[in-house]
């Protein structure tokens, strides 16, 4: 029964992946290997495709390798076998939590914890930042003017200008994602 | 069941404006979620993030749950959840069924490439906002600079940084006598 082992095996993702969507990529290397449902090369195409549309990228990936698997039944049932654990966890945890939130321990360790979410994120942006107003690449032989990205450099002046402007910095963010694709597709970001 | 509904298609709305992983959700989170509907305030929203890193699964599907049973309890933590992956489950298939060399599409790249940069401003935008409300004396500070360093320049896993920390919240609080009084 394929469908039963897709909700088994990416139930254990969801379990043991700790940290984010790619933290699952490993266990999608495991079920390639386990089950030969697809192959790596696949997983990789999967996973640029997942990374280059909207979602979260972990939830994209268990769409798409379910899909590849087992059809539209085998995309929501991988997809279902992810977010099961988390859902339990969670919940689990939000009991807890409403319980002693004003207990003196669980209030001190949040006060060491907010910070460290706020470090967390901020690497994961640090990372975004290097892959698209960097190229890292063109070091070697451009030195270091040729590590910038210029157009996105400018496009993220532009932004960081425009979001904190009167009237149009209550506007929904969306509304910048819109205008970055079509700036993006006019002077070909991507290079394609 | 209007609140559910309104649960769903919120989380479905973040879901589909989300480009990248969970954190790529943080600036959709702060409008709809803390400023629009203030179902859950800037400090909550903080921690869910703090826990979500070192707990099972993916971050956007912990921080929906959070949300969402903060809101309308267990069930809320539910609908909230299955909004977040569903234009997921739509989109993907449709791609995976049709379009076999979408992510080689030049219009695709093109326009990703500008949306990636945007994620970096809406992302900056966001960590600005939450360092106000985190970094509120020297230690938390250090705290701050240190976590974000060793994550750029490690590959240790979210859950030290998330056990440490927290543990250093109690340390620095009872030396203050904060967790005494």
């Amino acid at each position: 029964m394929i469908y039963l082992q897709l909700f088994y095996e990416f139930f254990k993702a969801g379990l043991f992946a700790v940290g984010g969507g790619l933290a699952t990529l490993p266990f999608l290397y495991d079920i390639s290997d386990a089950t030969g449902w697809f192959t790596h090369a696949q997983l990789a195409d999967m996973v640029a495709i997942s990374e280059s549309t909207p979602g979260p990228i972990g939830i994209n990936m268990s769409t798409y390798v379910g899909y590849t698997t087992g059809g539209i039944p085998g995309a929501v049932i991988a997809t279902l076998g992810l977010i099961t654990p988390s859902i339990i966890v969670i919940l689990i945890v939000a009991g807890f939590l409403r319980a002693f939130k004003d207990n003196r321990y669980v209030k001190a360790a949040f006060y060491g914890l907010r910070p460290a979410s706020t470090g967390l994120i901020t690497a994961a942006c640090w990372s975004l930042v290097v892959i698209s107003l960097l190229r890292l690449d063109a070091f070697s032989s451009g030195g270091l003017l040729a590590v910038l990205n210029w157009k996105a450099l400018l496009l993220a002046a532009v932004l960081l200008a425009l979001t904190r402007i009167g009237k149009l910095k209550n506007l929904h963010p969306a509304a910048f994602l819109a205008l970055s694709a079509v700036v993006g597709v006019v002077f070909r970001f991507g290079g394609a | 069941m209007k609140e559910l509904l309104d649960l769903f298609l919120t989380f479905a709305r973040i879901g589909g404006l989300t480009f990248g992983g969970g954190y790529a959700m943080l600036p959709m989170l702060q409008k709809e979620v803390v400023e629009q509907r203030g179902w859950v305030t800037e400090d909550e929203l903080m921690d869910y993030y703090a826990i979500g890193q070192c707990t099972p699964g993916i971050i956007a599907v912990n921080t929906a749950t959070f949300v969402g049973q903060r809101r309308r309890g267990a069930l809320g933590g539910i609908v909230a959840t299955l909004g977040v992956v569903f234009p997921s489950l739509i989109i993907i298939t449709i791609i995976a069924a049709f379009i076999s060399n979408f992510a080689e599409l030049a219009l695709v790249k093109n326009a990703f490439a500008g949306i990636r940069v945007c994620v970096c401003v809406l992302v900056f935008n966001a960590i600005l906002k939450l360092l106000k409300k985190s970094v509120v004396d020297k230690p938390t500070l250090a705290l701050y600079a240190a976590v974000a360093l060793l994550a750029v320049c490690t590959d240790l896993s979210p859950i030290w940084f998330v056990l440490a920390s927290g543990l250093a919240g109690v340390l620095i609080q009872s030396r203050k006598g904060g967790v005494s009084k």
